[in-house]
């Protein structure tokens, strides 16, 4: 019975030094240098740039914060008082003009910025963010179910406001989604507001449902939940490659379009390090693998042409007025969630 | 001196009593705790409130919030969904969960244990695999979407069936705990008075089991209207306040729209709470009461219709989880068949990969391993602690209100509180051990009542005994107290580690990048489009549960079979 | 207040334990109102009285266990009000046993003697001796629930025991046993307490229990006590009324006070040896059955007059007889006869006989409220 005491009493300490020590593991670093990066590139894709760039820079090791767009974004706002990134690299150029506007990011002109396409700059100097690569809206098409259900095959945006594709569209939840705040800010602008809304109005009629993520709509029309997805080119392109039946259809009337873009964090205990990854995410490299997955980058004239993707990208991109997007965001948003968010409510 | 002069003294004096080393030990020991549950629940989710009261500047603007809540149609129309989806679920659940529980009671069908067990599966699934098996069998690609006849699986239609499926096993534990009480003598005077089955059913077998309904009504009503993964899979547009929360806290960053959420959604979660608590008091008092065990008779039609009843039920459950477990396998759906295991690349994938599998299972045994110690040292304290009665009343009501807290609006509690600038505890953000304190607390109230209820069929003189051969109470503790308890303490880490494994609300808010969870990557995943990834995962998560549950099991029965010496009736 | 007066225990040694002007209050209830009490040195005392008279609380009181709100208790000399049950020296024996299930007898015997600067080879010596003591020497290695109840309950005792405590207490000790088992025991413990000395005090609700066992009574009732005093003194003479109709049978009727030593009862007067009460005073007058006794002719006894037996009750080695007279009106009164009695005198349903009662066996008291 001696030893059951003994035994609790051991389990007792174990117990709370392993709390202890769990609390505080999260905030000890190691010897090299760590940066905490956070972005929205996807999953896939994480490695093989901490690779490439630990290729260059193996003294600063990476680690990953990767959500979605909102969801990147919420954190970073949510963290504002007491930021836990370094660097961003890789969330849309439209959330980085939010944390711009809170004066989260430190300015800094990374070495090799007048290669950049200045579209690829912010405008302020020193600027705050740099861009990388272009992403873009595209409507994804299901051959197979478009076929089954006898749907022509869109070639605008106002196509897909004609009645026989009521029911087969999905698209993402601008409140919710980087996309989907994308498409609804380029169709404002494409269309003009009264038109965009009208445009929407329509095209409500036709949804079948709004979904949380971006890329979302693109994979259910790849598996043939919806025989139409808005989503963006490259979701499509990788869709395609894994042998999905899809087509990826670029609008006539132009593309909403996004950065992914690279700042730098104010407060980071880390600027050095900080620096060192912001230069070479605007590199000859980086760019050159930026477009093994992207169409447009930062040094367009690098660029070669993607498989899967549709090759008139770059002529279709509207000019995307990212400011306005930025400073009109919320005023959308809650447009949008007062005309659409309540497709639940009963039909009277 | 006389007597007469000592007693006008006496008389009046009141006596302090002094407390003892045991005394000031326990009420230490209490007071840690109750400084645990103070930090882990009622400063957050002060937190929250005042955040609802506040502009996203930190200036408080009263109402403001709230009415542009109820300003905005949208929003407000949520709690009308909610309550909708709650009643539905609620009533379904509760007449099938009652079917069920008859056959388990009342009749003489075989295989009574599988069934029982195939009924208690879904506690070990997320609640947003039901929605995943729902896509895969009621969506545009699903296998027998026919069988809705036209209706569309996303939405209400949806959010019921999973909510069914998650909330059933809840519903019948409860269910037929109450029908098992009923007591044989009630049965035999009413055929004693010739009455016919239907009426020994209206006049005895209902009202003997009145409470439990009640009580099993309110406990799916809470879970149901504080789910968050099945609206949030398979709900489509269908916006529910749990959903709510989540978009205007990750879609919008409206934390404090959010926090109004939130504060609504408390509400009914609480009245249901409040309202359990006084039906179950009302439960007790008639199990207390000595009852003759009622052995059902066989009846051969009643016994197949009950049968054929229970294989439904378990079709329906296992049926779920097979098709997930098939479409996790399927290459690419509906597109190649052919099976393979590459939706097993978690790491190609949102939701942390396989590191968030691993951090689940770390996370579960921290939980039930910090979460029980906790949990039942706090119980003992306030069970068998002597004196400080405001202490442990107040103990009390904190370990009782975690549940009425819906996990989203812990989590979301959780964020306010300990990301505040200036929080000495702000370290804890993002780490393995916030995720840990705010599982233990969304579950404290349940292990604690488990503790509790142990502690309370232990005999009552213990610690008087003990304090009589000066001994230290936590030598009586360790010696005894815990030893006698041991079942009840394996239940609860059994049910923290089973939580904790399946939770998503209340972490969803605080994972961090090294402490991905696999139920919150089912539900990235899930969000991403990578459904079939999703559905993997879900079931990894159900293998790992099934199998400490089974773990769980053969230690108990081993334990049962070492002790039976002593614990012989 | 009753004073005790009759003891074994000389008056002159000091008291084991006091208890003065206890009270004690669970919110607006008062469980004891001001209750003193002296307990000597190797006494058995009972505390009896009907559930919620506040007997147990006064023995939580007295260990410490539930504290009281006012009041001092004085053990040994030394003032214990205030200190927690450790710092006290009592052992002390539940209705429930409370031994713990998951040790052995031995074990649970033991638990008291660790960590007292004990050897291995001492304790097991005192717990051999201690289940000699109890009678169950060949039990050490069994656990409680291999036990009968009547084996728990000593092996609880053995276990208060165990550390030679001033003190025992023991809480309803026999109240879960069967009836058979728990005369045996009352026995068994009450020589035990004989045999060790040791100052015990007992709750019970069982008047038999406290009759045979105590050297002492305490009847309680409603938080004071009505009455201390040894087993006779507390049957023979009731202090009070509570008293009288708690502890044994006894016949209940109105009376008026006629002069000194004179009571009238309907229209019978009685003598009796009630003192201080004047000539008018409305009393209850108390009688046990047993004292009422046959009139034989020849015989020379006060108190005697006719009655007409109504119903007659076999309750196996006595009858119980219900007695109607007229001077009683509708006041019945129950007599018990003994069989050998009944057969003698052929006494049966509807036979009128002629009863005395002995003046010194009338109780009077101030009319029932």
């Amino acid at each position: 019975m001696k030893t059951t005491t003994r035994y609790l009493k051991q389990i007792a300490v174990t117990a709370v030094s392993a709390l202890v020590g769990l609390a505080f593991s999260a905030s000890v670093a190691t010897a090299e240098t760590e940066l905490t990066v956070y972005t929205a590139v996807e999953a896939e894709d994480l490695k093989k740039y901490a690779d490439r760039f630990n290729e260059d820079h193996p003294d600063i090791k990476i680690k990953w914060v990767r959500d979605s767009t909102g969801i990147v974004t919420a954190k970073l706002l949510a963290e504002k008082d007491n930021p836990q990134a370094d660097v961003i690299w890789g969330l849309a150029a439209t959330s980085l003009l939010l944390m711009k506007g809170e004066g989260m990011l430190m300015p800094y002109a990374p070495a090799g910025l007048e290669n950049l396409d200045p579209k690829f700059v912010d405008k302020d100097n020193p600027p705050t963010w740099t861009g990388m690569d272009a992403w873009v809206a595209a409507i994804c098409v299901n051959t197979v179910e478009s076929e089954k259900h006898g749907l022509p095959m869109p070639t605008s945006w106002k196509d897909l406001t004609k009645p026989e594709y009521k029911g087969h569209i999905a698209m993402p939840n601008p409140n919710s989604s980087g996309t989907g705040f994308l498409d609804v800010s380029s169709w404002l602008q494409i269309f003009g507001e009264e038109e965009g809304w009208a445009f929407m109005d329509a095209l409500h009629e036709n949804i079948d449902h709004y979904t949380h993520s971006g890329s979302k709509p693109c994979k259910q029309a790849a598996r043939g939940e919806v025989a139409i997805g808005v989503s963006f080119a490259f979701r499509g392109a990788k869709s395609k490659a894994e042998g999905a039946p899809l087509e990826i259809i670029i609008p006539a009337e132009g593309i909403g379009w996004d950065m992914e873009a690279t700042a730098i964090v104010n407060g980071t205990k880390n600027l050095e390090a900080a620096k060192t990854l912001v230069d070479w995410s605007i590199s000859e490299k980086a760019n050159k693998m930026y477009n093994e997955g992207y169409a447009v980058i930062g040094m367009q004239e690098l660029a070669k042409p993607v498989e899967h993707f549709p090759d008139n990208i770059p002529q279709a991109m509207i000019d995307n007025d990212f400011e306005w997007a930025a400073s009109n965001r919320k005023k959308i948003l809650a447009e949008w969630q007062k005309r659409y968010d309540s497709k639940s409510e009963p039909k009277s | 001196m006389s007597v007469a002069a000592d007693s006008a003294v006496y008389a009046r004096q009141r006596v302090k009593p002094k407390a003892s080393r045991d005394d000031w030990q326990m009420r230490a020991f209490m007071l840690v705790i109750a400084l645990y549950l103070l930090l882990a629940l009622a400063f957050p989710l002060y937190a929250m409130l005042s955040k609802s009261f506040k502009n996203d500047d930190g200036v408080f603007i009263g109402l403001a919030n709230y009415a542009e809540y109820f300003g905005t149609p949208a929003l407000s129309y949520s709690i009308n969904n909610s309550i909708f989806i709650a009643v539905i679920t609620t009533f379904i659940t509760v007449l099938l969960a009652f079917t069920l529980a008859y056959a388990l009671t009342r009749s003489c069908m075989p295989f009574k244990g599988f069934f029982k067990s195939v009924a208690m599966v879904p506690i070990l699934v997320p609640s947003l695999l039901p929605g995943i098996a729902l896509v895969y069998l009621f969506g545009r690609q699903g296998m027998i979407p026919w069988l809705l006849f036209g209706h569309e699986i996303y939405g209400p239609i949806g959010i019921v069936i999973a909510e069914v499926f998650f909330t059933l096993p809840h519903a019948i534990i409860i269910i037929t705990t109450a029908l098992s009480i009923a007591d044989a003598r009630l049965y035999e005077s009413a055929v004693a008075l010739r009455a016919n089955k239907f009426r020994i059913f209206f006049t005895v077998t209902l009202p003997g089991v009145r409470y439990g309904l009640i009580s099993a009504g309110f406990v799916v009503f809470t879970l149901t209207i504080t789910d968050f993964g099945a609206p949030k899979v398979i709900g489509g547009d269908f916006n529910v306040l749990a959903t709510d929360i989540y978009k205007q806290v990750i879609g919008q960053q409206n934390f404090e729209m959010g926090a109004v959420v939130s504060v609504i959604l408390l509400i009914p979660a609480a009245v249901a709470f409040v309202v359990d608590r006084m039906v179950q008091k009302k439960q007790v008092a008639l199990l207390s009461a000595r009852a003759v065990t009622l052995q059902p008779d066989p009846h051969k039609r009643f016994d197949m219709i009950m049968l054929g009843y229970a294989i439904l039920v378990s079709v329906f459950i296992l049926g779920m989880l097979l098709v997930c477990q098939y479409a996790a396998l399927v290459k690419f759906y509906p597109y190649n068949l052919s099976l393979g295991l590459n939706n097993y690349q978690f790491d190609l994938m949102d939701g942390g990969g396989w590191d968030s599998y691993f951090n689940s299972i770390y996370m579960a045994s921290y939980t039930a391993i910090f979460g029980t110690i906790v949990v039942f040292t706090g119980a003992y304290m306030v069970e068998k602690g002597r004196g400080f009665d405001l202490g442990r009343g107040l103990f009390q009501l904190l370990a009782m209100m975690p549940m009425a807290v819906p996990g989203l609006v812990l989590g979301l509690a959780y964020i306010f509180f300990f990301n505040a600038p200036g929080n000495p505890l702000n370290f804890l953000y993002h780490s393995m051990a916030i995720l840990v304190i705010s599982t233990i607390t969304h579950f404290y109230t349940v292990s604690h009542l488990t503790a509790v209820t142990a502690l309370k069929q232990i005999d009552a003189e213990f610690e008087a005994v003990s304090a009589s051969l000066k001994q230290p109470f936590y030598k009586t503790f360790s010696r005894v107290t815990v030893p006698v308890c041991l079942p009840a303490i394996l239940d609860i880490s059994i049910y923290l580690f089973v939580n904790a494994m399946t939770t998503v609300s209340a972490v969803v808010f605080l994972y961090g990048p090294d402490t991905t969870l696999a139920s919150v990557a089912v539900l990235n995943m899930d969000d991403a489009g990578d459904i079939a990834p999703a559905a993997a995962m879900g079931m990894m998560i159900f293998y790992t549960a099934a199998s400490v549950r089974l773990l769980h099991y053969f230690l108990s029965a081993y334990l049962e079979k070492r002790t039976q010496k002593w614990r012989m009736r | 207040m009753e004073k005790s007066t009759a003891s074994k225990h000389a008056a002159s040694q000091p008291p084991y334990l006091r208890i003065i002007d206890l009270t004690k209050k669970f919110g607006p209830f008062t469980a004891l109102d001001r209750v003193s009490l002296e307990i000597f040195d190797g006494e058995f005392v009972c505390f009896l009285g009907p559930s919620g008279c506040g007997k147990t609380t006064l023995l939580r009181a007295i260990a410490g266990l539930d504290v009281q709100t006012y009041g001092r208790i004085e053990q040994s000399g030394e003032d214990v009000s205030a200190l927690p049950p450790t710092e006290r020296d009592f052992g002390i024996v539940f209705q429930s046993y409370a031994l713990f299930p998951n040790m052995t007898v031995s074990k649970n015997i033991a638990y008291g003697l660790e960590n007292r600067k004990n050897s291995k080879k001492e304790i097991k010596q005192r717990v051999a001796e201690l289940l000699e003591l109890v009678g169950l020497p060949d039990q050490a290695q069994k656990y409680p629930a291999q036990l009968s109840g009547g084996q728990q309950q000593r092996i609880a005792l053995a276990r208060a025991l165990a550390t030679s405590p001033g003190l025992l207490l023991l809480d309803e000790p026999l109240s879960a046993l069967d009836a058979k088992v728990r005369v045996h025991l009352r026995h068994e413990v009450r020589a035990l307490q004989e045999r060790l000395g040791v100052t015990t005090v007992m709750v019970t609700h069982d008047q038999e229990e406290a009759l045979t066992m105590a050297d002492r009574i305490v009847v309680m009732n409603d938080g004071v006590i009505e009455q201390v005093g040894t087993p006779l003194e507390v049957y023979r003479e009731p202090a009070t009324i509570f008293v009288a109709d708690f502890i044994g049978t006894m016949n209940f009727m109105p009376g008026v006070i006629d002069r000194a030593h004179t009571v009238t009862v309907g229209g019978q007067n009685l003598r009796c040896k009630a003192d201080g009460m004047s000539a008018g005073e409305k009393v209850t007058v108390a009688v046990r059955p047993e004292d009422i006794i046959v009139h034989e002719a020849g015989g020379d006894e006060e108190n005697v007059f006719e009655v007409t037996i109504s119903e007659v009750e076999f309750l196996g080695s006595f009858v119980r007889a219900d007695l109607v007279a007229d001077q009683f009106a509708e006041n019945r009164m129950r007599a018990d006869f003994s069989i050998n009695l009944i057969r003698r005198l052929n006494i049966e349903q509807g036979a009128n006989i002629s009863v005395a009662i002995p003046a010194e066996r009338i109780r009077v008291y101030p009319e029932m409220q």
